[in-house]
């Protein structure tokens, strides 16, 4: 492009919310008095004027090709009032103000293949990374496991048949893009790098990757002649955080690089404070195009939290509440010397008391 | 367009209830008019199909911006694009959304549209950094793509060590937990870094997260090196009628188990003539009771926000959540978004200054404790920020006079303004 096309940005950020937002809500914003959850998928709030707005919740393949995008415009527009807002976890809701439209609304999106559901005590869409799609570093597929998860789980989408909500995350490399969930399914590798030491020195900036390391396991080595880098495999933890930088440090591999569950995590206050999540499974093949050894682990922990726990508890306060043996124990878990935390802190999580259950 | 790729194993996630996102990839492949959007879909299809069967990714980064800016584009180009040719630049151009992500569907059709044009035609809403995500285009269309979305409102989003993108829940708009203005404090607060977000050159990513309330329903405190989280300073509300209605509907005995002693405080009880005594003093606004019961407990009307700083994921020490640095300010007036747009910029300043290089601001204060952050910033120590005072007795105490004085000092202060 010529200097003289180039055009200098208009600096605007993050843009306005409220010339997109139904009227409705912006007559009544900060005067809402309650809600009530009518049925699954919808939800109606009641402002302190008394004007009522019905929300309908629906889950979509979150990658949106452009027919879809139009189609889910369409609905808006047909069905509902032309304003829509995506959840936190990328479904969509549309907002009617009369209950007359509300089952016309919910029909159109159901004809059109999309799943109304996700509200209160169901498994929430999955919050989800870019995997072999898009991202630089993945381990894995991410659309896809979440397609295949979903296909299996839908009836918890579609129905409030969980204690509490659950919300599911995958993650396609050990940062965890896809952050604490009630049940989160992540890449674990398994093997140290394997280093392409023609590349290093051209690709990499040899200081940046050896500080990456959370261990101090990298230092710089010359290979065969060439500036490179090496790895003290007794001390690496595989990772990958040195592959971002470096793209040598080869960290994938087709048959180690493995799937791990965790659970416990959850960030809102309520009842206790925030958790991050706890290790339970690994091991598990990264097996395209169905996942089904992962699915197959979390559809186990689910139906063990579904039986056993009190309403209100999420996966975390019903394994706090019944303590982590018999979490192993109803799920047939094996219990390894992996569990055992070794990282910082590392002591805080053992057990120093006399509280046992037996 | 080339032949088309076969694509086994991906046909299979064609199958099954939940939408297939497969099955959108093929429609802009076979049903779309424009030639160059079917063969992007078809060399993305090709090279996902490779990456289903060889369990590995084949995308790199590299350096792609708009004219003005550094950041905002993750550049893609295929390491297989001599296979795939059509799909060998495949860039996303990360764009912030309207604060509490709300869009009109013309808004919506208009963005697509534009997209439809210079891209791929492929689009999330949203990534989990909050953005707005145009995934598929060449760097020749960039530029093109981003001066027609700017020209309407549109700006880019964070990437790389920068200011991101912000999130901020439905809140006022559609919540009665909502504690304050969530998208006046997000944009009050993001704009004002507008210069951080576009041209990387930070130590690391810094994000900005808001919630409404303490459901935290944006994971604020896990996630964010800035969360602001809606709370209250008076009584929460009660509705005594509505409280026995509920209990006329869900049972004694639900009410006990349920709501009663579910409070983290004990600060419930049940009276014999089946009303609700709330211990507001010993509540910590952590509203369970509110979300089983939204029709008989509210939040109260002194309402304000809590600052917790340096959450974060994994990368490079270990998960952190975020530590209170304010327990409670007021968010309402100009007056009060000044000062919380100042305290950013302090926390922002004393990092980008004191940060290691790919360090958050979580790791910083774990590397140089909590004390020494606060005095950078200017802000006093307040129990509120510890969950128990230090166990240790490994530390030289001998300011400890000095500090007790300043404490009661400050205390003086406060009482009389």
């Amino acid at each position: 492009m010529a200097l003289e096309d180039m055009r200098p940005p208009i600096e605007t950020g993050c843009p306005d919310g409220f010339q997109y937002m139904h009227p409705m809500l912006r007559r009544n914003f900060g005067l809402w008095a309650y809600h009530e959850d009518p049925q699954p998928g919808v939800l109606l709030h009641v402002a302190k004027s008394g004007e009522k707005v019905w929300t309908v919740r629906a889950g979509t393949q979150r990658i949106l090709d452009i027919f879809t995008l139009r189609k889910l415009c369409d609905i808006g527009d047909q069905q509902a009032d032309g304003y829509v807002h995506f959840t936190i976890r990328s479904n969509i809701e549309y907002f009617v103000t009369d209950e007359a439209k509300v089952q016309p609304l919910i029909d159109a999106l159901t004809e059109a293949g999309f799943i109304v559901g996700g509200t209160r005590n169901s498994v929430a869409m999955m919050s989800h990374t870019q995997g072999w799609l898009h991202c630089d570093i993945p381990g894995t597929d991410a659309s896809g496991v979440v397609k295949a998860m979903m296909d299996e789980l839908i009836t918890e989408f579609k129905e409030w048949n969980m204690p509490n909500r659950v919300h599911l995350t995958t993650s396609c490399c050990q940062i965890n893009c896809g952050g604490q969930g009630d049940i989160a399914i992540n890449v674990q590798h398994t093997k140290p790098p394997k280093i392409n030491h023609d590349l290093v020195a051209n690709v990499c900036e040899r200081p940046s990757v050896v500080a990456r390391c959370p261990v101090a396991a990298i230092r710089p080595a010359l290979v065969n002649g060439k500036p490179s880098l090496e790895v003290d495999e007794k001390k690496c933890i595989c990772c990958g955080a040195c592959f971002p930088p470096c793209p040598p440090m080869m960290i994938n591999d087709a048959e180690h690089s493995k799937l791990a569950v965790w659970v416990g995590g959850n960030h809102s206050n309520a009842r206790g404070k925030p958790t991050f999540q706890k290790l339970v499974a690994a091991g598990i093949p990264n097996n395209p195009p169905r996942w089904p050894e992962a699915t197959a682990v979390v559809k186990n922990i689910l139906n063990a939290y579904k039986a056993d726990a009190r309403d209100w508890e999420r996966v975390g306060e019903w394994v706090e509440r019944i303590g982590w043996p018999r979490f192993f124990e109803i799920t047939n878990l094996p219990f390894t010397k992996y569990h055992v935390d070794t990282w910082k802190g590392a002591r805080n999580s053992l057990n120093a008391s006399t509280h046992i259950r037996f | 367009m080339a032949t088309k790729h076969v694509t086994p194993m991906l046909d299979e996630l064609e199958t099954g209830p939940w939408p297939s996102f497969i099955s959108g990839f093929k429609r802009l492949r076979d049903d779309h008019p424009d030639a160059r959007i079917n063969g992007l879909a078809n060399g993305l299809l090709g090279q996902l199909e490779h990456s289903y069967e060889t369990r590995k990714g084949y995308w790199k980064g590299g350096t792609v911006s708009v004219f003005g800016y550094g950041g905002g584009i993750i550049p893609r180009f295929s390491e297989v694009g001599h296979a795939f040719t059509e799909s060998k630049e495949f860039h996303t151009v990360r764009v912030q959304p309207p604060a509490s992500n709300f869009y009109t569907t013309d808004m919506l059709r208009q963005l697509g549209d534009s997209w439809e044009k210079h891209g791929s035609g492929l689009v999330t809403f949203h990534g989990q950094t909050g953005n707005i995500m145009f995934i598929g285009t060449d760097t020749s269309r960039i530029q093109h793509f981003f001066d027609e979305i700017n020209e309407y409102g549109f700006d880019l989003g964070g990437a790389g060590p920068c200011v991101r993108t912000a999130m901020s829940c439905i809140g006022s708009a559609r919540c009665e937990m909502s504690c304050y203005n969530e998208q006046a404090a997000h944009r009050h607060l993001v704009n004002n870094f507008t210069d951080d977000v576009h041209r990387p050159a930070l130590p690391y990513k810094f994000k900005f997260k808001f919630s409404g309330c303490p459901n935290d329903c944006q994971n604020a405190i896990e996630r964010a090196d800035f969360a602001v989280i809606g709370t209250w300073r008076d009584d929460m509300r009660v509705d005594q009628a509505e409280f026995k209605a509920a209990m006329e509907k869900k049972g004694r005995q639900y009410i006990i188990d349920n709501v009663i002693t579910r409070c983290p405080t004990q600060a419930l009880s049940l009276n014999d003539d089946d009303t609700i005594a709330v211990d507001n003093r010993n509540c910590v606004r952590c509203m369970h009771c509110l979300n089983v019961l939204p029709k008989a407990l509210g939040v109260g009307n002194d309402k304000g926000v809590t600052i917790l700083i340096g959450g974060k994921r994994t990368l490079k020490i270990g998960d952190l959540m975020g530590t209170v640095v304010v327990p409670f300010m007021k968010l309402r007036t100009e007056e009060d978004f000044e000062r919380i747009v100042e305290m950013a910029e302090e926390v922002v300043d004393f990092w980008a200054e004191n940060g290691l290089e790919h360090e958050r601001t979580g790791e910083m204060i774990e590397r140089i404790g909590l004390v020494n952050f606060l005095e950078g910033i200017g802000i006093d120590v307040d129990p509120n920020m510890v969950s128990n005072p230090r166990q240790s007795s490994y530390i030289r105490m001998d300011g400890w006079d000095e500090a007790a004085v300043e404490w009661f000092e400050k205390k003086a202060e406060k009482a009389a303004s």
